[in-house]
């Protein structure tokens, strides 16, 4: 088929900001954004940097975006995203852009780095392998099926605005040694996690699910570590009092407290930053955006509370 | 990574240069597993007996014997330092059946195992601060005074070309797929340390034997994991026969790659071939359709979406059309047991080395048994070699060689040819005739292609004329290390007139021990033809007899 890509550019040596160049070309029926970029690259335009190696989706190093999507393009057909025959192809977000698709990477390892990444095991080494249920492996392996392409990244709405955050491939990546019965420091591990830039500030947006193309589903283990971490002990924290905060709100009245979630994440007793909470109060009573001090019970309130008592099973 | 990270536990001063991030690199790309003797009733011997008769019998026996030996000490050590195998009901290790092994001795994660042990490789190195130059491409290597002095590598970010100094370097650059079109391998697989080696005085071995993997993808090469039947996956025709009974009646579907690929190509050629999807009848299928739905999920999930993304075929409900495809280089440059290669201080291992412990024919799962045997076996010795040696001079004139060839590249003026076309035509003459079948005719028909797409070579023009991450210019030098690289096979391959492992000759069909039972070596001349040496066979205990699966 016939189709037009529109390959965002940027030559660094020669001008200051991106723009969009298109290219039409063929493409078989099973062809990939990856074939057809490769095709550019060598019949149309010999200067069109990407990155691209093993076409199999394994290699990691073609996460791009596809039609406004983070995906691997070998692992895109064409016929599945082109829109009216048009395909635009735009280097993943997030990270700065070094040459026409290719990102620079260094943030996204650093944050790597910095989950140390590797096996802790107990220091009494086995004659052997170490024992460990298969059911935990294939736990471990649905993190470390991660191919460090950065799709995640560059989809992360925490990252956008606090590139600070680890991420979602660093928390995967952190998972998948406390998920690792093998692994021997994950107290340590955890209380380090729980500290900012860590597992507490993930919105939940979900967007890092969507993108990932191997269904790693980061959000998903960044939850299974706050888990871990309250399970550890690590309570006092301002997204553990948050996620009570919300839970009890909505099991109580059936809706959210807003008002009473702000005071709670922070603590009544935390005098400094509830008093930090007052600009932010009085520009919410401003904008008219204040929430009621009067918090109701909605109708079907109860409904809601046996839901809550049935999933949380009878208390010990 | 894994011969880095000896060295840096042996203390030496260790950089690792990389044209791509280290998790990039190829390993990744390897699916079933990795052999080691470690079940209750096998033995290093049965290993090493596989091992010996897969290759052909020319495959080093003292060589053979180390990997063997030493193989199930390093899958512990892997398992120690974190890869995910699966495990069986104890919690202990569990292997599955792979092709040309006598009993179950493939240990692996899913069908990511390459995967789960480079990402490994990759922690450990970054626990060990080993110095990573990522995105760094190697153009030379010098050596002063017949030993190793350093390298001159191109920093794709910048452009900006350096040396750097090294009493030893260990080249583990892989394979050189890409000389054939269509091959499993990446894109980056390009022979680059082979060439690089050669050039520098170090030979090549066993350049002839080629690997044909039986079961990959006609649409793009993709690799179905020789796991798939070693977890029961069936071979069949056009007429749903399950063909291989005829050829490997002990062992089916799990003979010898060579054995299995020949087999397909017979059934494909006599016309019981089925559809690929493309309009030919160049295939056969891989049936998975009486494995549990689960169980294929379980074991073999990357190649369900291999075969749903790149063939349009859910393989828990429907067979999947595969065709034998270039796989893996069995020749390489020349080394021993510890990785040296003839140019003192220059080391190989892995795909780009030929030690030899895979003969004519490599068994599934021993090549990442190679690497991280080999690696670990080259780095203690180098790291030792280092603290003997003192550094040699690295002369200004090599850096100012590699700019002065990039500036040459740089300013060629548009003729009509590309780097693209030249490669194409590479690969296409190569899978014509230096593939499952060859012959005498074809292969010099082929030398003589290769020998004009070599003076195109010289006159091709790059696009990009800029520095900044140049990739039209990295593809200028990968193309110049596979036509070296093809050269060396097709010569190889035209010299040894007898058939054995992976090399086929149509026009001399038989194994002939008598004249063949030998290595060929191949040293490199500037601007004439290889010259061609041979290397005795190592034989410790298992004398050459006639191979039945």
């Amino acid at each position: 088929m016939q189709v037009t890509y529109l390959v965002k550019r940027l030559n660094p040596e020669r001008e200051r900001s991106p723009r969009f160049e298109q290219f039409s070309l063929e493409v078989g029926e099973y062809d990939s954004v990856l074939d057809g970029l490769i095709k550019v690259r060598e019949e149309l335009d010999g200067s069109l940097a990407l990155r691209c190696s093993c076409r199999a989706a394994i290699c990691g190093s073609c996460a791009m975006r596809v039609n406004g999507e983070p995906r691997l393009m070998c692992k895109t057909r064409v016929r599945d995203v082109a829109e009216d025959g048009q395909v635009k192809v735009e280097p993943i977000g997030n990270l700065p852009v070094l040459k026409d698709l290719v990102v620079d990477m260094g943030p996204f390892w650093e944050k790597v780095r910095a989950v140390k990444p590797w096996l802790e095991p107990p220091p009494e080494k086995p004659e052997r392998e170490y024992l460990a249920p298969n059911e935990a492996m294939r736990e471990v392996v649905g993190a470390l099926a991660c191919v460090m392409c950065g799709a995640c990244v560059s989809n992360c709405t925490v990252w956008e605005v606090d590139p600070n955050f680890l991420g979602p491939a660093a928390l995967a990546k952190a998972h998948r040694f406390v998920a690792d019965p093998r692994n021997s420091d994950n107290a340590e591990r955890l209380k380090q996690l729980g500290e900012y830039t860590g597992i507490w500030d993930c919105t939940h947006c979900f967007y890092c699910v969507q993108a990932c193309p191997k269904d790693v589903a980061p959000m998903e283990r960044i939850l299974a570590l706050r888990r871990e971490a309250i399970a550890h002990g690590y309570t006092n924290h301002n997204g553990v009092r948050h996620s009570d905060s919300f839970a009890q709100s909505v099991k109580q009245s059936g809706s959210l407290n807003e008002g009473r979630l702000a005071v709670e994440s922070q603590g009544y007793l935390n005098l400094p930053a509830l008093l930090g909470l007052l600009p932010v109060g009085l520009r919410a009573l401003r904008a008219g955006k204040m929430p009621s001090p009067f918090h109701h019970k909605r109708p079907g309130a109860a409904h809601v509370k046996r839901i809550f008592e049935k999933v949380e099973g009878p208390r010990s | 990574m894994r011969a880095a990270l000896e060295a840096k536990r042996r203390h030496a001063d260790v950089a690792l240069i990389s044209k791509v991030h280290p998790v990039r690199s190829h390993s990744v790309a390897a699916q079933g597993g990795i052999n080691a003797p470690l079940g209750q009733s096998d033995t290093w011997e049965s290993h090493a007996y596989d091992t010996v008769k897969g290759s052909d019998y020319l495959g080093d026996q003292d060589a053979i014997e180390a990997l063997s030996r030493e193989a199930a000490q390093a899958v512990v050590d892997l398992e120690n330092m974190g890869v995910a195998f699966y495990r069986g009901p104890d919690g202990r290790l569990a292997p599955r059946n792979f092709g040309g092994a006598s009993t179950a001795r493939t240990y692996f994660v899913g069908a990511i195992t390459g995967h789960a042990i480079l990402h490994v490789m990759y922690e450990q190195l970054l626990r060990a601060g080993v110095k990573i130059y990522e995105e760094w491409f190697v153009t030379s290597l010098v050596n002063e005074g017949g030993f190793t002095a350093g390298l001159v590598a191109q920093e794709l970010l910048t452009g900006r070309f350096h040396p750097i100094q090294a009493k030893a370097i260990i080249l583990c650059t892989g394979g050189c797929g890409r000389v054939y079109e269509p091959s499993t391998n990446a894109l980056i697989c390009t022979g680059d340390g082979m060439s690089l080696a050669w050039r520098a005085g170090a030979p090549l071995m066993d350049m002839e034997m080629v690997q044909y993997h039986p079961t990959t993808l006609p649409s793009n090469g993709a690799l179905m994991t020789e796991g798939a039947r070693g977890d029961g996956a069936y071979l069949r025709n056009a007429l749903g026969d399950r063909f291989m009974s005829k050829y490997a009646p002990n062992k089916l579907e799990l003979a010898s790659r060579d054995v299995v690929s020949r087999a397909e190509q017979v059934e494909i050629d006599e016309g019981r071939g089925v559809d690929d999807g493309l309009g030919a009848k160049s295939c056969v299928y891989l049936d998975c359709t009486h494995l549990p739905r689960e169980f294929i999920l379980e074991r073999l999930g990357e190649i369900y979406e291999i075969a749903r993304q790149f063939a349009n075929v859910d393989i828990t409900t429907q067979p999947v059309p595969v065709r034998p495809g270039m796989h893996y280089m069995m020749g390489g440059i020349k080394t021993n047991v510890d990785g040296r290669t003839r140019v003192p201080g220059l080391y190989a291992a892995g795909e780009c080395a030929c030690v030899s412990v895979h003969g004519g024919n490599r068994l599934g799962a021993n090549s990442l048994l190679d690497t991280v045997i080999f690696g670990r076996r080259a780095g203690a010795h180098a790291a030792e070699f280092a603290r003997q040696v003192e550094f040699r001079p690295l002369s200004e004139g090599a850096v100012l060689d590699s700019e002065r060839r990039a500036q040459e590249v740089l300013g060629r003026p548009a003729n009509g040819d590309s780097i693209a076309k030249v490669r194409m035509e590479l690969g296409q003459t190569m899978h014509q005739y230096a593939g499952v079948w060859r012959d005498g005719k074809g292969l010099n028909t082929a030398l003589s292609r290769i020998y004009s797409l070599k003076e195109r070579y010289q006159r091709a023009p790059v696009q990009d004329k800029g520095k900044v991450f140049n990739t039209n210019l990295v593809f200028h030098w990968e193309l110049g290390y596979m036509l070296d690289n093809a050269e060396a096979i097709l010569v190889s391959a035209i010299h040894r007139t007898e058939s054995r492992g992976a090399h086929y000759r149509t026009d001399c069909p038989e194994r002939d021990d008598q004249s063949w039972l030998k290595h060929i070596v191949l040293d490199y001349r500037p601007g004439a033809a290889p010259g061609i040496q041979y290397a005795p066979v190592t034989i410790t205990r298992w004398k050459p007899e006639k191979r039945v699966y």
